[in-house]
Order: C-alpha cells, then structure tokens, then sequence
C-alpha cells in the first residue's frame, strides 16, 4: 500500500480490499497523426500570408487605422446598435401580440413575420432607399381625413434612414420568434403564481415572465446581433458609408482591392470577438437563480490557475449554501 | 352572525364536455381551517382555483367575504369584472401550490416583497422589514439571499407561504402543499400551516394529509366526482365516515 497516489483510493479507507487502481492508459495514435496533421497545414497557411507579397501587408497597415476606414466602422457599429434596438423592442412587442388570443392582433403579428422574413433583406433595403418612388410624400394626419404635417420622401429617408429601416424592420421579425419561444419556455405556474398574487398581466409579463424568458432569449440574440454586424455591409448596395463601402471607395481609387478587404475583414473579426465576449457576460447575468454555481469568467478562472488568491464569490449567486440542498 | 368568509352556491365548472365541478355547496367561515379531501381528478383543485378566478365558475355562485367572484351582479345581470378589479381582489387571496412556483430568478426575500411593492405600491424599506420577520417566522431567517434552486423542497414551500403572507391575506388557499414533498420534509411546512391556523388565518386546504386535517382542520369535507359526498368535523368523519365511498376512500389513504 505504499504506492497508493494521493489522487486516487484515499477516501474508501485503507482497508485490504480498496487497492489503489494503477492501469497503463489506452494510447491514441490517431490523436498524434490528426494532430501532426493540422499543425502541418497551419503553417503552410501562415507560411502563405507571410510570404505572398499580393497581400499587401504594408498597405493593409497604411489603411487599418485611417479616418475613412475608422468612421464608416462607426457608422457600422451605429448602423448594428439602432437596427437590434428597433430588432428587439419591436420584436418584444410582435411576440406578445402573436400571443394574444385577439385573432386580429396575433393575425397581425403573422402576416408582419411572414412577410419580413420572407424576402431578401437585400431587397427590402433596395425598396426602402426607393420609397419615394413608391409615394413621394410622406404625410402625418388623420386616416383618410385631412393632413397636418407633409414631408417630402426623398429628403424623409435618407441613405442611412433607409439601412436602418430595412435592416431594423427586417431583424424585428426574427427577434419576435426568439422571444416568442423565450416566453413560451416560462412555466405556465410563474404566471398562475403572479397572477394569485394580484398582479396585472402587463406585470407578470415585465417583471416575472420576460425575466426568465431573457435565460432563453439570449443566446440566439447574441448570435442575431453578431449575424447583424457583418449584414450591415449590405447597407453598401445604398451607398451608406459602413466598413465595406468605406474599403470600397478607398479601392475603387487605388486598386488595392485585397489588402483593404483584408482591412475590412480584421476589423470585422475584432467586432464580431468583443461582441462574442460581451455575449458571455449577458448570459451569466441572466443564468442567476437558474443553476447552483455560476460558470466562472476568463478572469476568475486565470486567477484559480495561476493567483494563490482564493476567489471572491461571485456577486449575482452567492455560494450555495449546502445544508439546504438535499 | 358574520357573513361566512367563502360561501359556494351550486358551483358548476367544465372544461370542455367534461364537467369537473357538478353543483358545489359550501361555506367556510372566518378564523376557520376548512380541509378539502378526496381522490385525484375530484375537482378539489379546481374549486380552489375557482375561489381566486384562476378559473371562471359555469354555473352556480361563488362569494368571497360577502362579495361575488369575478362579476358584478346589478339586478338579474351579471357583469365581468376588469382585469384591475379581479387583480385586486386576488391580491387579498393568498395561495400556496403544490410545486410551489417560486420566480427563481429573486431570491427568497425578492419573492417575498415583490408584490406588496409591485401591486400594493408599498414602500420597499417598510416591505423589506415585513419580508425579513416573515422569512424568520418561516424559519428561513438565514436564507434570505438564498435563490429558491438552492433551496429544499421544503424550505422552497416556506418560502412560498411567507411570499403569500406578505400581502397580508384574509383568506390563505392550499393546493396540495406537500404532495410534491419528500416525506421527511412535509412535517416542517405543516408546522408553519398550523402556527398560521392558531393565529386564526382563514385557510382553505386541498390535502392528502389526514393527520393535518384531524388535528387542525375545523371542517372538511369528501369530494369525488366533481360533488361533495360528505362533510363534517375532521374527528367525527376521519374517524366514522358514513357514506361508503368516504369508507373505502379513508381505509386505503390512512
């Protein structure tokens, strides 16, 4: 028994019949050759990016951080932000009115959903840009009654109100599915229970409901705002001035076509990672109360290998307390 | 004497083309502990839900300290209450169930005080206080950061009553409160239903515990089928039912 390793045998106790279990492990070759394999075709790819002079290396950092490249990745981060925000609230507001039991209304969210997701958003961005073919003024009034105020659709719907249109009215059919299935995964008995307490449905709905719904909602959410961010670019086709037309502009002048889609591409890679580590945070925050222990983040868990340190407790769960689970 | 704090009037429910409820008559009165018993599928929860509106009644009349459930009666007609009216009404309506339904994203204080401040607009310091003594009363004085997955079965149910205690109830509903509980764990929330019996809460209790409705229950009445087949006093009918399916009923639950 003087062989027994500290890992393994200790806690069933010393008798005769608990001999420690010291096998020799199953080896893997294919693991080694599928290994071996890939390392290989890694450096051929990077070998390719050092050594091929078209890619331009220097131009690409001559462009990266230049001011036509860093507004239009402005105006495709402002583009991202207002189109999900219109995504989100109205697809909250689509996906209670699917809900209703007024046929009209949930009718009314059908027809909305049906239609908007099924065309292109390409092409509804190009019927946006174009509206004022479609009616040339723009008026606020009574329906079929007098008119107040008029405005004129071309100066109404400029460029970029045309991509925020397209792509927010466009994203609010999609979003409403996902928090229409978010909803739809709240047990039946959180509404009972808030109900039997009193409160309203407009309550249970903001404040019990939608809650727990978030748990579900968000991680395709995440995957919409990601999936929105690279979508902008076909906001280019109407001459708004996102990342790609900005590339392209700067292209069309001086041929460097490659090294400033290249620009283009990193930039988009960057976004689409912090918005992928932001995602991380967002589902922790709404996984509280849903399991036992939180996942840890990068950083506590960088700080459980290397810092002596013991970890805080996470603010949004408190450690369990044992003695109460069974 | 005081009107009766619920009184049902050939109460009649269905769902669909199957009646649940066929013509309930009952009366529980104030300060009372009135046990609902009977086989699965015998309408009990389903009266019980009745007494808040989570269910609308068929047929019959159904009063809550003197004031009709969900209508509004003005000469022969009846008119159904707004969503604001049934709120209100339900919010001086505790209820208890059987998978305690705790909102598992608050801790068990958030559970607690989130309707007398959402529905009551009490003040949240004044309904924190409440909230804390409740929680203690319950014997939960140290869990009250704790978020109901971490919590047993039993505690989450005590969680659950002091939730419906802080909108200061005059009538307190049970549905099978420990039927989802591990035996050794239904003794603790038994303990804390008849600490509120003694305090003299009005309580209405769907039940398998029979030795809960003999010691506490002030009345209790057998229900199968959707009617009552018998009611009385817990000692004498526990004891001696007289209707034969009372009979065979209590011989194999007791």
């Amino acid at each position: 028994m003087d062989k027994v390793s500290p890992a393994v045998g200790t806690e069933s106790g010393q008798s005769a019949g608990s001999a420690p279990v010291v096998a020799v492990p199953v080896r893997h070759p294919g693991r080694w050759v599928s290994a071996v394999l890939i390392v290989v075709l890694i450096a051929m790819l990077v070998n390719g990016l050092v050594t091929n002079p078209n890619f331009q290396w220097a131009v690409v950092k001559q462009w990266f951080f230049s001011e036509p490249i860093l507004k239009g990745l402005v105006v495709t981060l402002e583009l991202t932000v207002i189109a999900m925000f219109i995504g989100v609230v109205l697809g909250v507001v689509l996906a209670v009115m699917r809900l209703s039991t007024n046929p009209i209304v949930s009718g009314a969210s059908w027809v909305y959903i049906w239609f908007f997701r099924g065309t292109p958003v390409l092409v509804q961005l190009l019927i946006w840009f174009n509206l004022a073919a479609l009616y040339s003024v723009v008026s606020l009034g009574i329906p079929f009654g007098p008119e107040f105020v008029t405005f004129n659709t071309n100066n109404l719907i400029a460029p970029l109100v045309a991509a925020i249109l397209g792509l927010g009215l466009n994203e609010a059919a999609y979003m409403s599915e996902i928090i229409r299935a978010g909803i739809l995964s709240v047990d039946q008995g959180q509404t009972e229970a808030a109900q039997a307490l009193g409160m309203s449905r407009l309550k249970t709905m903001r404040r019990i409901v939608l809650p727990q719904a978030m748990r579900v909602v968000v991680p395709p959410t995440g995957n919409e705002t990601i999936s929105m961010l690279k979508t902008t670019s076909l906001a280019s086709v109407i001459a708004v001035t996102e990342l790609l037309y900005a590339a392209q502009i700067i292209y069309g002048r001086t041929f460097q076509t490659i090294p400033l889609l290249i620009v283009a591409v990193i930039w988009y890679l960057i976004l689409t990672s912090i918005l992928s580590g932001g995602q991380f945070y967002v589902e922790r925050y709404f996984a509280r109360g849903s399991v036992r222990t939180m996942p840890l983040t990068p950083i506590q868990k960088l700080r459980r290998r290397f810092g002596g340190a013991p970890l805080p407790p996470a603010r949004e769960a408190p450690a369990p307390n044992l003695e109460g689970i069974r | 004497m005081s009107v009766p704090m619920v009184k049902a009037e050939g109460v009649r429910k269905s769902f669909g083309s199957v009646e649940v409820l066929s013509g309930i008559d009952l009366e529980v009165a104030r300060r009372e502990v009135f046990c609902l018993i009977g086989p699965s599928g015998s309408g009990k929860s389903t009266f019980l839900r009745c007494i808040n509106h989570l269910e609308q009644v068929n047929a019959g009349r159904l009063y809550v300290d003197g004031e009709l459930v969900g209508y509004r009666q003005k000469g022969e007609k009846l008119y159904e209450l707004r969503d604001r009216e049934v709120c209100a009404k339900r919010s001086e309506i505790g209820m208890v169930f059987q998978h305690f339904n705790l909102f598992p994203h608050k801790t068990a204080l958030g559970n607690v005080i989130e309707a007398p401040i959402q529905v009551k607009g009490e003040s949240k310091s004044v309904v924190i206080e409440r909230g804390k003594k409740l929680l203690d009363r319950v014997g939960l004085g140290s869990k009250h950061d704790a978020y109901p997955r971490q919590l047993s079965g039993g505690q989450q149910q005590r969680v659950a009553i002091a939730r419906a205690l802080a909108m200061e109830p005059k009538l307190m509903l049970f549905d099978e409160p420990t039927s989802a509980l591990d035996p050794e764990l239904v003794g603790e929330v038994l303990d804390v239903m008849r600490g509120l019996a003694e305090d003299g809460m009005t309580m209405v209790v769907v039940t398998h515990e029979m030795g809960f409705a003999r010691e506490v229950g002030d009345a209790v009445v057998f229900m199968d089928g959707g009617v009552i087949v018998e009611s009385g006093s817990p000692r004498e009918m526990l004891t001696n039912p007289q209707h034969e399916r009372t009979k065979s009923f209590l011989s194999k639950v007791l």
